[in-house]
């Protein structure tokens, strides 16, 4: 299977196809929907997520000695109202969630962005994949604040590549 | 005269949430492992990972899911039982205490429009009494995420509806959630009852064990009917594609009036988290 590690380009994301699954290590940044609201409300990113991946997901708490509890991707689809937005002012290459989205946010992924899906509903498995954690970002949000996270060998799978190709229809 | 005590309820409760949180009950386990034979490839290989996914969770106390959701408490009365205390803040004391010590996430928000504070302990739980005969407290707890519950719809027909319009309301649901409400899918049907009893019926469907039908023969004809066409939507595990789109389809339905004819989908996701005790 196709291995992948952060720092990430473009370039090397476009290989990806959709359909492929993949394992992916390195940095990844964990955020849902408040915190993108507070993100496009900012005047200057209050952290640097240029070619950055980032993750739909809010954990549950993690018990003594553990780097995260279940964690899980959320839907997507909450965040379509933010993501042209957020690809733009943020610069981000690569997007992990669960789910279908709207044509429009497809539209606005291709070229920019590859989306990945992470296994829904199966937070305990995926949590074996992260090595630390920490809040970079909007600690008052608790679950929903945006956390920095080691990922190494997360299954994941390739929903929409480079070149707009979806596999659950997407842009058609 | 049965007495019970607040302590005891609290206890059962919190017991409850965490073990729900944790371990996925043995009837949503066995209809997983036997779709997960009669599917291939990739439809396959995922549900097999549910599988796994719930063999980690439960050994190593690491929630299935990171919404352990909203928790939604039946607590059925025995008339001939006796508390001591009120029953109300004993069932939420429980719930705080489980998700506090369980390490469950606390998804709740004081109020649903405006500042949408979390109220830091999953509290209030979503809390249904009725009452029964014997002198036994019989307490049914679901954890309900919202991945799923979003994903519900309520439908008022005419009585003189077709039984295909209805049919295809439900299938509608089922296709329209897809790969949002984590499918392979538990739905929950109300029919019948007035706007707010349906939605409850679909609810209470929920807590119904997978794989066992309704007692009323129509009514499980309907749900093995609406869970072979549901399976045939190809939306699968994951929403990638296969055979096992629903793991059951459970109906629960209730008198109406005469102009009226109800019908609610609540939609569970794979990890259909269902409890109960009595005491």
């Amino acid at each position: 299977m196709k291995t992948l590690k952060t720092p990430i380009t473009l370039e090397k994301l476009s290989d990806l196809k959709a359909g492929q699954d993949i394992l992916l290590s390195g940095t990844v940044y964990a955020m849902r929907d408040k915190a993108h609201a507070l993100l496009l409300k900012e005047q200057k990113l209050p952290f640097e997520l240029k070619g950055q991946v980032i993750y739909y997901m809010g954990p549950t708490p993690a018990r003594p000695g553990r780097p995260i509890g279940s964690c899980g991707p959320t839907t997507s689809a909450r965040m379509d109202k933010f993501t042209p937005k957020i690809i733009k002012k943020t610069g981000i290459i690569c997007i992990i969630g669960k789910g279908a989205r709207s044509v429009r946010v497809c539209r606005s992924m291709r070229g920019r962005v590859v989306y990945l899906i992470a296994y829904s509903g199966l937070g305990a498995l995926i949590s074996k994949c992260v090595k630390s954690s920490s809040v970079v970002c909007y600690p008052q949000l608790g679950a929903e604040a945006v956390f920095k996270l080691e990922v190494c060998r997360m299954p994941l799978t390739v929903a929409q590549d480079i070149k707009g190709a979806n596999i659950y229809g997407g842009i058609k | 005269m049965k007495k019970i005590s607040s302590a005891q309820i609290i206890k059962t409760v919190k017991e409850m949430c965490i073990s729900a949180a944790h371990n996925l009950p043995a009837d949503v386990l066995k209809t997983l492992k036997s779709s997960a034979r009669k599917e291939n490839g990739r439809a396959a290989k995922i549900l097999k990972l549910c599988l796994k996914n719930a063999e980690i969770a439960s050994k190593e106390m690491i929630p299935l899911c990171q919404d352990t959701g909203t928790a939604v408490i039946f607590a059925e009365i025995g008339e001939g039982l006796h508390f001591k205390g009120n029953l109300e803040d004993a069932l939420q004391e429980g719930v705080r205490q489980g998700y506090r010590e369980g390490y469950l996430r606390k998804s709740t928000v004081a109020d649903p429009l405006f500042d949408r504070v979390n109220t830091q302990d999953n509290c209030p739980a979503v809390i249904h009494i009725c009452f029964s005969k014997g002198d036994k407290l019989k307490l049914t707890l679901l954890l309900k995420g919202a991945g799923a519950e979003n994903t519900s719809a309520l439908k008022m027909f005419n009585p003189c509806s077709a039984a295909d319009e209805i049919k295809n309301f439900i299938i509608d649901t089922a296709k329209k959630a897809s790969s949002k409400a984590c499918p392979p899918f538990v739905i929950g049907v109300g029919i019948g009852g007035n706007f707010e009893q349906c939605a409850l019926l679909a609810k209470k469907a929920l807590a119904r064990t997978c794989g066992i039908y309704n007692k009323d023969k129509r009514y499980a004809a309907l749900e093995k009917e609406l869970l072979k066409r549901v399976n045939a939507l190809n939306i699968g595990p994951q929403g990638l594609g296969g055979k096992t789109t629903a793991l059951s389809v459970n109906i629960e339905f209730a008198p109406c009036h005469m102009a009226s004819l109800p019908v609610a989908v609540n939609m569970g996701c794979h990890s259909s988290r269902h409890i109960t005790r009595v005491l």
